[in-house]
């Protein structure tokens, strides 16, 4: 029991705990933004697999990482463009595109990955982000190491938080972003284009989530395998809700998210296999569910979230 | 000076030509009402000006210069601001946000919310629109709502300000602040388009009418040089004879609510303590404005809603297990206030909606299945009797218009010759001849001996039929009033929450 809790005061925990946190830092970013102009893009699952394949086979043909990022972001927003294209201006179910979305971009990515690399069978490597401790602050204990020896793909994440919240609360564009969300007529009738900023937010979006995909492959790890992804994406429509599509809370939530994940791996490595490992897994899901249930009864959710607008209709 | 002008513009949805060949002028610091009935045409035509629309043809010219049609960027660019009937604000956001949006490239680093703060401050101190900027919308009263609408035209320095309905929300005390704003604005150079199918308000504010009848222009009048009742007529095409009310003497209590408080539900208000009876022979008016429990008092009527605490007796006897079917079996008749969303089942043909209250016993049910040809024999008759226009029993109803779906509600409602009946805005929306239609029908079923409650935003509706008026504010009832008993001045002090000094 003693050991349980001393590990919460271990760097190599809080470590853990961040470098978990930062895939989900971009992609729970990316989700809000899309939230917030009125759109639930449920493709970022397939997205995230995209932006993970896409970003790391950059590295592998030879590009540099940070091209590779770049590339992921791109190929996210593209996915963005399709699911955009239609629930924004078709007004197609957002539910059933971006189930379609994931399953295509998901499939699309096995298919060129199985392509590209036939042969394989223990996958390719690449060298990946290094830390990047920086100088002074991390040297704090504990809390140093954990924020301030990261790769910069982490340090970007926090960085994108900051912008994210600047945008949606200090501009003018992200006013009209969340007026989107809210009541789309209100940004039509003055005289901002709802097709426009909904599309635009949902390329934005998908393109952060497919950075946080990237980090997966490389910072986190660096190679891609099947299932990757393995859920994290729906983990951040949660932590959107977590975060009552705030972004500052938002950051709690995947950071808090991450920390029972790391919590529960250790805590699988303590307990010598008398508890069944699965319980351990099951963890950080069941608290985020009662986390869910306890914070986001309250959240007022953006009142025109998934609600299609078509011009001209009464 | 000529600051707008429209020239012929025509617009069509299908067969239906909602603007015919419609050209007038507007000058500066001038007050033109468009006047006309539901369905004339009136907010087509102003939302081809606003750009929501495009116009099949015709042009608009804002201060000499041509409009791009369909641009709604364009007319704010040429200085038309627009305050929409159905209010276009985010609730969630303040004030200051939703006068600020669009105002400002999007893509300027930051918001400059002090400056926005200032100038919205000076607007309202202008013009006489208090409001807080930085209140939450969601939490600002109707009145309130109206006034952001204009600050946001003002804010984007409109020179022209369309008003789409204006009043239909407001108490006769906000509407009073409403019209002395706009005399402020006409005196600082504005000019506006006021949209009303309200006679008296048409004449209060406005210096040239305009009378829009089925999607022409059916007249131009000066409004120092005309009168009420040339207006009504240009309106319908026709004279219009308020309905004649006759003296029916009062019988028994057929409905009674004894200090009723109903549980917080929803959005709308819940009553409190609430004590009501309902005699045969008599109409009751309920006056309010919308969102006062209204829906409430209306729900426990019609049996969606079950009383907190408090007794509910019908002809004298305690009601238990209330529900709808309930209501029904205890002869009550309900006329809805949302004929499309309560009312009716738009994709459901008129012999299923007429039948929908009473298809499970005869003459509609035959052990256990549905007897459609009397179904279909009784909705003919309704056709008939109520002078409903439609292609068939058989047509969909959500295709016919609001005042032919309003005929065959009241048909199913009244047909039974219902002991109580609840009339819940029996009258909103629908035109003129419509209007006389429905209020003539409420009248011959009190005339009847049937209790009816009728519950109206429109003072002037409720005046004119109800033999007692009680004004319902957040929840409350005030004392009833006999017919003629209180003005319509004092009954609006009322709805605007203002109890009577003790009498």
């Amino acid at each position: 029991m003693e050991q349980a809790i001393e590990i919460l005061f271990t760097a190599s925990f809080w470590v853990a705990a961040i470098r978990i946190a930062s895939p989900l830092i971009f992609a729970t970013m990316g989700e809000l933004i899309c939230e917030r102009a009125g759109v639930l893009n449920l493709g970022i699952e397939g997205i995230m697999t995209v932006g993970a394949f896409a970003g790391w086979f950059t590295v592998y043909s030879g590009g540099d990482l940070w091209t590779g990022v770049l590339v992921a972001a791109f190929a996210g927003a593209l996915f963005g463009l399709l699911h955009a294209t239609l629930t924004v201006p078709l007004g197609l179910s957002q539910h059933v595109v971006g189930i379609g979305v994931t399953l295509l971009a998901t499939s699309l990515t096995y298919f060129i990955y199985r392509l590209a690399l036939p042969e394989v069978t223990s996958p390719p490597k690449i060298e990946p982000f290094q830390p990047w401790p920086i100088p002074g602050l991390s040297k704090i204990p504990v809390i140093g190491e954990a924020l301030f020896a990261q790769t910069p793909l982490t340090y970007l994440a926090f960085i994108t938080v900051a912008v994210v919240a600047w945008v949606l609360y200090r501009t003018p564009l992200g006013l009209a972003m969340r007026a989107a969300g809210e009541n789309p007529s209100a940004v039509e009738a003055q005289g901002i284009s709802v097709i426009g900023i909904r599309m635009g937010a949902v390329m934005a979006g998908s393109a952060l989530m497919a950075v946080g995909g990237a980090f997966l492959t490389m910072s986190a790890f660096n190679s891609f395998f099947f299932e990757m992804i393995n859920g994290r994406g729906w983990i951040c429509i949660a932590l959107v809700v977590f975060g009552s599509w705030r972004p500052g809370k938002a950051l709690v939530g995947a950071i808090l998210f991450a920390a029972f994940d790391a919590y529960q791996v250790r805590l699988q490595q303590l307990s010598g296999g008398v508890v069944p490992y699965q319980v351990f897994l099951m963890m950080p899901y069941v608290l985020s569910i009662l986390a869910l249930v306890l914070v986001a009864r309250r959240a007022t959710y953006p009142k025109a979230l998934m609600i299609p607008y078509q011009k001209g209709e009464r | 000076m000529t600051v707008l002008r429209l020239s012929g513009i025509t617009k069509r949805f299908g067969p239906l030509v909602a603007n015919d060949d419609i050209s007038f002028d507007l000058k500066k610091g001038e007050v033109i009402a468009l006047l006309g009935e539901n369905g004339a045409g009136k907010t087509t035509l102003m939302n081809i000006l606003f750009g929501h629309y495009v116009a099949d043809e015709g042009n608009i010219e804002a201060f000499g210069q041509l409009l791009a049609p369909g641009d709604p960027k364009a007319a704010l660019a040429a200085g038309i601001g627009m305050v929409h009937q159905h209010f276009t604000l985010a609730d969630n956001m303040s004030v200051l946000e939703n006068i600020a949006l669009g105002t400002e490239s999007l893509w300027r680093p930051r918001l400059d919310r002090s400056l926005a703060r200032r100038r919205i401050s000076q607007l309202s101190s202008d013009f006489g629109l208090a409001v807080e900027p930085d209140a939450s919308v969601a939490s600002l009263s109707v009145g309130e709502r109206q006034r952001v609408e204009i600050l946001k035209a003002l804010y984007r320095d409109a020179r022209i300000l369309i008003l789409d309905e204006p009043t239909a929300v407001l108490t006769p005390a906000e509407t009073d602040a409403l019209f002395r704003t706009l005399k402020m604005l006409v005196a600082n150079g504005l000019s506006i388009i006021f949209i009303s199918h309200k006679l008296h308000e048409v004449m209060a504010v406005s210096d040239r009418v305009l009378v829009l009848r089925s999607g022409r222009l059916a007249g131009e009048r000066t409004t120092a040089r005309t009168t009420r009742r040339e207006l009504a007529t240009l309106m319908v095409g026709q004279e219009v004879t308020p309905p004649k009310v006759a003296g029916v003497a009062r019988g028994e209590a057929l409905f009674a609510l004894e200090r009723v408080s109903t549980a917080p539900l929803g959005s709308g208000a819940f009553l409190h303590d609430v004590s009501l009876t309902l005699f045969a022979g008599e109409i009751v008016g309920l006056a309010g404005v919308s969102g006062n429990g209204q829906a409430a008092l209306a729900g426990l009527i019609a049996g969606t809603e079950n009383p907190a605490s408090g007794k509910m007796l019908v002809r004298g006897k305690l009601v238990g297990g209330w529900s709808p079917r309930a209501a029904l079996d205890h002869g009550i008749a309900r006329i809805p206030e949302d004929r499309h969303a309560v009312g009716t089942i738009g994709d459901m043909s008129v012999t299923e909606n007429v039948i929908a209250e009473r298809y499970r016993s005869s003459p509609f049910c035959r052990r256990g299945f549905l007897d459609w040809k009397a179904a279909k024999h009784f909705a003919e008759g309704l056709i008939r009797d109520y002078d409903v226009k439609c292609p068939s029993p058989e047509a969909r109803i959500r295709l016919l218009s609001g005042g032919n779906m309003q005929k065959l509600i009241l048909g199913r409602a009244l047909d039974p010759e219902p002991a109580i009946v609840l009339a819940n805005q029996p009258a909103r929306g629908l035109d003129v001849g419509a209007v006389a239609y429905v209020h003539g029908k409420l009248l011959d079923a009190r005339a009847r001996g049937a209790a009816v409650l009728l519950i109206s935003e429109d003072l002037e509706e409720i005046v004119a039929l109800s033999d007692r008026i009680v004004v319902i504010s957040k929840g409350r009832l005030s004392a009833p009033s006999g017919r003629g008993e209180r003005t319509i001045g004092e009954i609006g002090e009322l709805m605007a929450g203002h109890s009577e000094v003790a009498a």
